[in-house]
């Protein structure tokens, strides 16, 4: 048995330790939000906030995160409310949606350290991420807008 | 390979073979109906299909349901409904086309709010069970795909929704003692002359025991109130909290994991196995031998993966792909070319004198790869077979095919599969696919539990229907005023109609569109094709042969431009006179991609094409730097006919060039041995955020009828870039990927 705190809920699994966090989290814990797309850390989809920081929850043992602090795609608010949240709906982002999750956390990562992220801050923090349906430059104008947002702008 | 299920599908593409109701059947059979609990269920129902499920016991109510037809199914899986309004005001659109992006659970039922007077908002969404009703005519199955679902429904979706409201106006009317024509509609009530209202919701019973109206005029273009607008899509909310339902997603009581172990060699069989390790390991429920491989059933996924590695597996190789390898697929299609004319597809004037005759005469071959689809959510489905039945929740763009594969599986006749479609991660044809359906339908009957079976990425890249790979050559020749008098294009590829249905009575279709209808007017012009198995099974991905035969045709027409010595725009131009809407997006392209006005230093290329209806052009901008190939822009223009939605068709229109970018950039999957080399996106590449152009797109305003927009625009990268880079270094691009090409360095 192994507790993790999840969402700021504390969390306990029988999972292996050797299971990636992306399994516990959607077999173990039902929570399907985070996606499986490669499981080598090449995509992007299952990213997570480990400690604050994104993480690939497919390549992160369980056994890795013990006593950290873990924020999946459900916990980033209660009601979509988180800036990145907003810009994402209000431009439209997603078309197939099954990146987007991990597009997110990615995106919601880089701008609680940047506040107001550069286009070649964006080329470096959301590099890791793959979309398939071609939603980069939708990415691209949602992250400045939620930089905007979190600013206060209306 | 085995061929999949072609008993319900035919080509796409084609007409549809199945048994259908011509057009103006199917309006005479649209009925009412009413809702279990009270309400309006508008459905399509068909003389042949309607009593026969309602007999099944599956899927519930058909013409003139009441509440006891209902039995073995909900509301919720009315045969054949597409407009469910119930006493709460609940208003329900079933969705009959697969939702993967390209925006159909909003365009869809934007076309019945249009009609039915309400705010799109006030629609709910459900997914349409399997039905004849939902055949798409021009796929000839219930099938997502071929850019059509719009096409498809503009008419139907907005007559069910004028009908329905003309039903509740009636109902309103009815109801106080006065005429129809003093009602009329607001925001989902009806107002009579004194202003008094009643909801849809209350007038939805009444309504439902009237006569369904034959002729309902449609609104004109200039009334519409919702298409041609850019509403917010219905499904982007749930898509930014993780609570978006895909087919990896779904979740059943007492659900269990699988994964399937396949041969590495394409086509393998299992010869022996040993699961004595495996069956020991934690979590392990049922090790089982399908048709398409070995199951390992656990607990929990990771445990069925890790259980996977612990088989010992001998495999039996498919004779026809154990030694195969690329190069000489491609040696092959190549001498195929040189030795057989091909058949057939388009021939006019004589392409043979006209060639003899000039003066001035140019050839070039063309060479495809093979590629991966790389969805970005792998294969996976979750079959829950009983004795009498299986449900399946799977993100499929085939229902029908889906449901005989499980049928098959389950040893149940079709009309006990209840297919649930969920959103799909992606699709690009790779689930028009059944091929990850029955060994989830196996596992789940084998150990009487729900169970969800996952490839993984590794399992979806090497085990694909890849796109087919293809060798082209073109012929052209002037005349002494260095007027074009010649065009032969002969192509060398697989057929992927063929696999699907192979009684199909010729081999064309898709494998020749964009070259078959060539817009250009040349006296002699023919396209002929030859038919070359490869031993892959090779199948549908994202703008088709439209994608293998526009690089083809415009970099040859790039090629000829500048054998005249005449500017690439202009040459088109005048080989389009009789074609004003080509020439129109040919030149707003052209205006938006600063054709003539290249900055210093920056090269550009342009490329044109006419497919699912679309006509559509782009002008890459790129530069050479330090020898290395750098993208600046890609503009494109287009005219898709009447827009549902612009918004979404900006979305799918530079979504498709990103998906041109990857294939043209680094798309190719080599084989060795029979096996796939690419696993994963380390070695097969796709464009990052990154590697990102600047993306212009200019929609044209239309009154043709609405055009495909999720696939042309992918066509035009490859040949566009591959002008541009001529232009540039005067290299010839006649072969993709670029990164293969030794001259080309990508920046």
């Amino acid at each position: 048995m192994q507790t993790l705190t999840i969402n700021d809920q504390p969390v306990t699994t029988d999972a292996d330790p050797e299971t990636p966090l992306l399994w516990v989290l959607r077999d173990h814990l039902g929570m399907t939000g985070t996606k499986f797309g490669c499981g080598k850390a090449l995509c992007g989809a299952c990213t997570v906030h480990v400690d604050g920081a994104p993480m690939r929850s497919c390549s992160l043992p369980l056994a890795a995160v013990a006593g950290r602090k873990i924020t999946t795609i459900e916990g980033l608010s209660k009601d979509r409310s988180h800036p990145v949240q907003q810009a994402w709906i209000e431009f439209d982002v997603p078309q197939c949606g099954y990146c987007q999750s991990g597009q997110i956390m990615s995106a919601a990562a880089l701008l609680a350290q940047t506040k107001n992220p550069t286009d070649a801050d964006i080329d470096t923090a959301m590099a890791g991420n793959i979309c398939r349906c071609g939603t980069y430059a939708r990415i691209r104008a949602a992250i400045h807008r939620a930089a905007e947002l979190s600013r206060g702008g209306a | 390979m085995t061929p999949p299920e072609a008993r319900h599908v035919a080509a796409l593409g084609r007409p549809a073979e199945v048994d259908r109701p011509e057009e103006a059947g199917r309006r005479d059979f649209l009925r009412a109906a009413a809702q279990v609990g009270g309400g309006l269920v508008l459905a399509l129902v068909l003389p042949a299909c309607g009593p026969k499920r309602a007999a099944s016991g599956l899927g519930g109510a058909s013409a003139g349901a009441s509440a006891g037809a209902s039995a073995g199914g909900s509301a919720g899986g009315q045969v054949n409904a597409w407009l469910k309004i119930a006493g709460d005001n609940t208003i329900t659109v079933l969705v009959d086309r697969s939702e993967m992006g390209q925006g159909v659970y909003t365009a869809l039922p934007t076309l019945l709010a249009e009609e039915l007077e309400v705010p799109l908002t006030a629609i709910r969404i459900e997914a349409a069970p399997v039905g004849d009703a939902y055949i798409n005519v021009g796929n000839g199955g219930q099938v997502t795909g071929t850019s059509n679902s719009v096409s498809d429904a503009w008419d139907k979706l907005r007559l069910a929704g004028a009908r329905a409201r003309t039903m509740l106006i009636a109902a309103g009317a009815d109801a106080w003692g006065v005429q129809p024509g003093d009602c009329h509609v607001e925001g989902g009530t009806v107002v009579n002359a004194r202003g008094e209202r009643l909801t849809y919701g209350q007038l939805a019973e009444a309504a439902a025991k009237l006569p369904v109206p034959k002729d309902v005029p449609l609104k004109p273009a200039a009334k519409f109130t919702l298409i041609g607008r850019s509403l917010p899509r219905l499904d982007t909310p749930d898509k930014c909290n993780g609570s978006a339902e895909f087919g990896i997603d779904v979740r059943r009581p007492g659900m269990l994991y699988a994964t399937l172990a396949q041969s590495s060699v394409l086509g393998g069989t299992v010869q022996e196995f040993d699961d004595s390790a495996a069956a020991a390991m934690p979590g392990v429920r049922k090790i089982l031998q399908t048709p398409t491989g070995i199951v390992v059933v656990a607990d929990h996924f990771w445990q069925a993966v890790k259980a996977r590695d612990a088989l010992k597996i001998s495999w039996h190789s498919a004779k026809e792909s154990a030694g195969l390898d690329d190069a000489a697929i491609r040696a092959s299609l190549r001498k195929t070319l040189a030795t057989d004319p091909g058949k057939a597809a388009r021939a006019e004037g004589d392409v043979a004198a006209a060639l003899r005759a000039s003066p001035s005469v140019h050839e070039a071959t063309y060479e495809l790869p093979l590629l991966a689809h790389a969805t970005m959510e792998p294969m996976n489905c979750t079959a829950e077979v009983s004795a009498e039945a299986c449900d399946l929740y799977v993100g499929t763009q085939v229902q029908q095919m889906a449901q005989a594969a499980a049928a098959e599986a389950a040893g149940l006749p079709p009309e006990r599969v209840r297919v649930h479609t969920t959103l799909l991660g992606g699709g690009f044809g790779r689930r028009l696919e059944i091929d990850f359906i029955p060994a989830a339908v196996a596992a789940s009957k084998a150990v009487g539990a729900p169970v969800k079976l996952i490839w993984t990425r590794e399992d979806d890249m090497t085990h694909d229907y890849y796109r087919p790979p293809a060798s082209i050559r073109l012929d052209g020749a002037f005349d002494a005023g260095h007027k074009l008098v010649a065009w032969r294009f002969h192509s060398v590829s697989p057929s992927i109609t063929a696999r699907f249905a192979p009684d199909t009575p010729d081999p064309f279709d898709s494998v020749v569109e964009g070259a078959a209808n060539c817009p250009y007017q040349i006296p002699n012009l023919s396209v002929n094709y030859t038919r070359q198995e490869i031993g892959i099974g090779v199948g549908y991905m994202r703008s088709v042969s439209h994608a293998i035969n526009c690089f083809a045709i415009e970099s040859f027409m790039d090629e000829l431009a500048h054998a005249a010595g005449k500017d690439p725009l202009a040459f088109r131009d005048e080989l389009l006179e009789k074609k004003p809407r080509h020439r129109r997006v040919l030149q707003a392209a052209a205006e938006l991609g600063g054709w003539g006005h290249a900055p210093a230093g920056r090269h550009l290329g342009m490329a044109l094409m006419e497919g699912y209806t679309t006509v559509i052009a782009q002008v890459a901008e790129i530069s050479i730097e330090q020898g290395a190939l750098k993208i600046h822009r890609i503009s494109c223009a287009l005219d898709c006919g009447q827009m549902v939605n612009p918004k979404i068709v900006e979305s799918q229109i530079s979504g498709g060039i990103v998906f041109g970018l990857s294939t043209a950039l680094w798309g190719e999957i080599n084989i060795a041995g029979g096996q796939v080399r690419q696993q994963n996106f380390n070695t097969y590449r796709v464009v990052r955020q990154n590697e990102m152009p600047e993306i212009a797109v200019k929609l044209l305003d239309s009154a043709e009828p609405p055009g495909g927009i999720g696939e042309p625009s992918v066509a035009l990268v490859a040949p566009a870039l591959g002008n541009a880079i001529f232009a540039a270094t005067g290299q010839r691009i006649r072969a993709l990927p670029l990164a293969a090409q030794k001259f080309v360095k990508i920046a």
